[in-house]
């Protein structure tokens, strides 16, 4: 196939509501603007080069990717310091979570808590894998690591993620 | 989709219900995530306009004629546009580059320009054009076209032999139908010999409404 790539903005409008949510999981709301960003230059920059390099769902993959590599260096430049993840709004969100579904909502918070606490790519994989709703291959992908590999961090940030919240 | 296998677990639904658009989030959180992510997007998309990291920017611009695209580059207007965006986007994804964005901001003194211009308020337009997607033959009809005033017409003939080829009014009929810049570079002042209204990329009644605005129609045979 010799397919022209598509405008960028179809690009931007397809994968902007993953990207967003995936860095709202990861690095919190207040950064995750700047981080989608950042994202999506570096995504635009390389953007001509993917002629005819990639097939339709590969780009979200491809995409976040990259996002994951800029919440990595948000992570970095915030040192070791303890990072809220998930929605700061947590009276808005509790509010919807009791609506939605009926139950206590301080569990929520506890659990993304736990997330933040995660090793980075740990985390990664689980934010993948709940928010973006990727197959393992596309989080292997996206970290840059293998499917096995991607399967066994997933599978040990969710046992962590298990024990934190019996905790 | 099955996606979610042995690991959707008590867990996973939790994780999916605390993400602000996931499958278990209520309906009113996800639709504040999509608009937060589209607000968020927009905003990038002037940004990459304005700092000159995109190629391309475009704008839909409502016009007494209906809607337009246009889309300008670094160096000026490059597209007008009747037809349908996405096809126009493609092509200019195809032939300039794939580094495009929707930015209404950046195109803002365009639209400007044409609303005075649809509104009667202006005889010339002063952005500057970006001529890339015009070449050859095309670009000495256009520019001979583009030195056509307001309210005036010429035929065909004319406009080739101003372009330089006198015999060849069917070669500049076929640049002027594919002119890039429609309205801007005036192709709706040329007619058919006779006055014969000739054809039109956006369809004849558009050109002959741009007459009319012009106060050009009484050129045109009933």
């Amino acid at each position: 196939m010799s397919a022209a790539l598509p405008p960028f903005q179809s690009f931007l409008d397809e994968h902007r509501e993953v990207v967003w949510r995936f860095l709202v999981a990861s690095v919190g709301r207040e950064e995750a603007e700047d981080c989608f960003q950042e994202t999506f230059i570096a995504a635009l920059r390389a953007y001509p080069r993917l002629r005819n390099a990639r097939r339709e769902h590969n780009l979200r993959g491809w995409v976040l990717a990259i996002a994951h590599n800029k919440a990595l260096d948000a992570h970095r430049a915030r040192g070791r310091r303890a990072v809220p993840v998930a929605d700061p709004e947590p009276s808005a969100r509790a509010g919807d979570a009791a609506a939605g579904t009926g139950q206590a909502p301080a569990r929520d918070e506890d659990l993304w808590a736990a997330v933040a606490e995660l090793p980075r790519r740990q985390r990664s994989a689980v934010v993948l894998r709940f928010v973006g709703d990727l197959p393992h291959r596309e989080i292997a992908a996206a970290i840059g690591c293998s499917e096995d590999a991607a399967r066994r961090s997933l599978h040990e940030g969710l046992t962590k993620l298990r024990k934190a919240v019996a905790a | 989709m099955n996606r979610r296998g042995s690991d959707d677990s008590d867990i996973g639904r939790a994780l999916r219900r605390g993400d602000p658009a996931g499958a278990g989030a209520s309906a009113a959180a996800r639709r504040q995530a999509g608009e937060d992510a589209a607000a968020v997007a927009a905003r990038l998309s002037e940004r990459l306009a304005a700092e000159g990291l995109a190629d391309v920017s475009y704008a839909r611009v409502d016009s007494p004629l209906g809607p337009l695209t246009v889309a300008g580059t670094r160096r000026g207007l490059v597209r007008v546009a009747f037809a349908e965006e996405t096809l126009v986007l493609e092509r200019i994804a195809e032939r300039l580059s794939p580094r495009i964005v929707e930015a209404p901001a950046r195109l803002d003194p365009v639209r400007r320009e044409l609303d005075e211009y649809f509104a009667g308020a202006r005889r010339d337009f002063a952005t500057p054009l970006d001529w890339s997607l015009i070449e050859g033959f095309s670009r000495r009809v256009l520019r001979a076209t583009a030195a056509i005033p307001y309210g005036g017409v010429r035929s065909y003939g004319e406009v080739a032999g101003a372009a330089g080829s006198p015999r060849g009014s069917r070669a500049a009929g076929n640049a002027l139908g594919s002119n890039p810049i429609p309205i801007v570079i005036p192709c709706h002042r040329v007619l058919r010999s006779g006055g014969v209204l000739g054809g039109y990329a956006g369809g004849p009644e558009r050109k002959r409404r741009l007459l009319e605005l012009e106060g050009a129609l009484q050129a045109v045979r009933a």
